[in-house]
């Protein structure tokens, strides 16, 4: 069956090491970490990946005093993706416009506070905040968004661990074909290092990054990985049905060629790389493309020492048929694991390599695990002079949820 | 403790409630909401941080006694002096 076409065609985000897509790019092909460290209550210091975007930039005082982190993250992202697009919200049905956001979890950030607030009260439940369910409804992300622009359309979350910044996109496009809306705005979002939670979970996992400089302690692929960094970030698109993107003249940054969501149905938190791998080669059938259609591999690899071996194996594994094999990086080598937003980010940074031919690296892979060691690798210096027409995107998550999400250079 | 004095804190407490008003030209006896953007989970707020700050119980009751500067001194002064 044909399938109407669906592009990107507007980019807002917010990352460790950039505000922009310019921003980032530059970081990425220039080595730039954007990592740094936090207090984390309870817990001291630790490397974290934290965003310096201006809240107020759309957003008033009181509406930040409000609303949460991630809403004002969420926020940020949906306007620069406008602003980027062109796009006259104006001018539009808005009861027409998606809203649709991955998310890792929600609600903790709101919940941690208001305990320890309640605990500089003796543990009086009378002083815990009247805000506290609309900040923690799953669907709060989305709904600042809807708030903020005043969309009427369905503005929701999708909750998919840190596989959910892919599955943004994939529903937007889901969306579109179905003809439920006629713009959407879609991608994934993070506020996890306001979380203490996060940080003690993976630490009591044996998965939390540690090192002395904050700046290389995420190091997938790197025989000295320890862990993840858990950072925050967001990256929302405009996504549109290729002749309604035409038909105002829109610049076109891809086209969502194909993608492929499974379970591992296997574990809690141990990765499946059989399952991963068939979700991977279910996408590339999805998409109608053979292994040797794909150019760039960004992979999901976290910086955790079975993690990466797991995610690599199954990469080798649907590629070892190849006369040569794609690019493979890693963006989180530079910001971390944003998390809910870690699909969409990631391959917003690659995305650019459509127009430059180059491809950003896997950064602080000093010494590299044989485990890890498979064809194609672009290791801590950016590549250039690269003709990349594919993306493939790998996101992962807890639970054994997996999706691969690939996108084409736009040819009309 | 005098109405002024409970005022300002009822002042200060607005200006973290809504921080983006400006509230150097308020009128004492023009009710809150009829010159500051303020709904009704803005006045849960400054029932909270009353109570936070202050520890001071407005019941619900009573919210009505907030609607303008001059009623919030009027109902909030004997309260905090005989906290005093």
């Amino acid at each position: 069956m044909k399938q109407t076409r669906i592009v990107i065609t507007g980019i807002g985000l917010t990352a460790p090491n950039g505000n922009s897509l310019a921003e980032f790019r530059k970081n990425l092909l220039s080595g730039v970490s954007g990592i740094t460290t936090i207090d984390v209550r309870y817990m001291g210091r630790h490397p974290a990946g934290m965003c310096t975007f201006d809240p107020l930039k759309y957003q008033k005082k009181k509406d930040v005093r409000i609303g949460t982190r991630v809403g004002g993250i969420s926020i940020y992202c949906a306007r620069e993706a406008l602003a980027d697009s062109g796009i006259n919200l104006e001018a539009r049905d808005k009861s027409r416009v998606g809203i649709y956001l991955g998310i890792t979890e929600h609600g903790n950030v709101e919940t941690e506070n208001e305990v320890y607030n309640i605990s500089l009260f003796k543990y009086d439940t009378k002083f815990w905040t009247h805000h506290h369910n609309p900040r923690t409804v799953a669907n709060n992300a989305a709904g600042e968004v809807s708030l903020n622009l005043g969309i009427t359309g369905p503005a929701y979350t999708i909750g998919a661990a840190c596989a959910a910044g892919n599955m943004g996109l994939i529903h937007a496009a889901q969306m579109l074909r179905l003809g439920e809306v006629d713009l959407a705005l879609a991608g994934g979002v993070s506020e996890s290092p306001q979380t203490f939670g996060i940080f003690a979970g993976f630490k009591s996992q044996n998965a939390l990054a540690a090192h002395a400089d904050a700046t290389k302690a995420s190091r997938p692929f790197d025989k000295a990985r320890n862990g993840i960094v858990i950072s925050e970030g967001g990256c929302i698109y405009t996504i549109e049905r290729l002749e309604d993107a035409q038909a105002r003249g829109a610049k076109i940054y891809g086209e969502i060629a194909g993608y492929h969501v499974n379970s591992d149905a296997t574990d809690y938190v141990l990765p499946n790389p059989e399952r991963q791998a068939e979700c991977v080669r279910k996408a590339i059938a999805h998409a109608g493309m053979t292994v040797e259609d794909i150019d760039l591999v960004n992979t999901h690899a976290t910086s955790t020492p079975q993690g990466d071996i797991q995610e690599c194996v199954a990469i080798a594994e649907v590629f070892k048929g190849r006369r040569s094999p794609p690019h493979i990086n890693n963006t989180k080598s530079f910001i971390g694991h944003t998390m809910g937003a870690a699909g969409a980010l990631e391959l917003a940074g690659n995305l650019p390599s459509f127009e430059d031919g180059m491809v950003h690296p896997t950064i602080n892979v000093d010494e590299l695990d044989p485990q890890c060691d498979i064809p194609g690798l672009v290791l801590n210096e950016a590549k250039s002079g690269q003709q990349v027409d594919t993306i493939l995107n790998n996101s992962f998550g807890m639970l054994g949820i997996n999706s691969t999400l690939i996108i084409k250079r736009f040819v009309a | 403790m005098t109405k002024d004095d409970c005022k300002k804190l009822v002042i200060d407490i607005i200006s973290d409630i809504a921080p983006d008003e400006d509230l150097t030209a308020i009128k004492s006896e023009i009710r809150l909401r009829d010159q500051l953007q303020l709904d009704s989970m803005d006045f849960l707020d400054i029932v909270m941080e009353l109570r936070k700050r202050h520890g001071i119980e407005v019941p619900e009751a009573d919210y009505g006694q907030l609607a303008s500067l001059e009623s919030c001194a009027d109902y909030l002064t004997p309260k905090f002096q005989a906290k005093a």
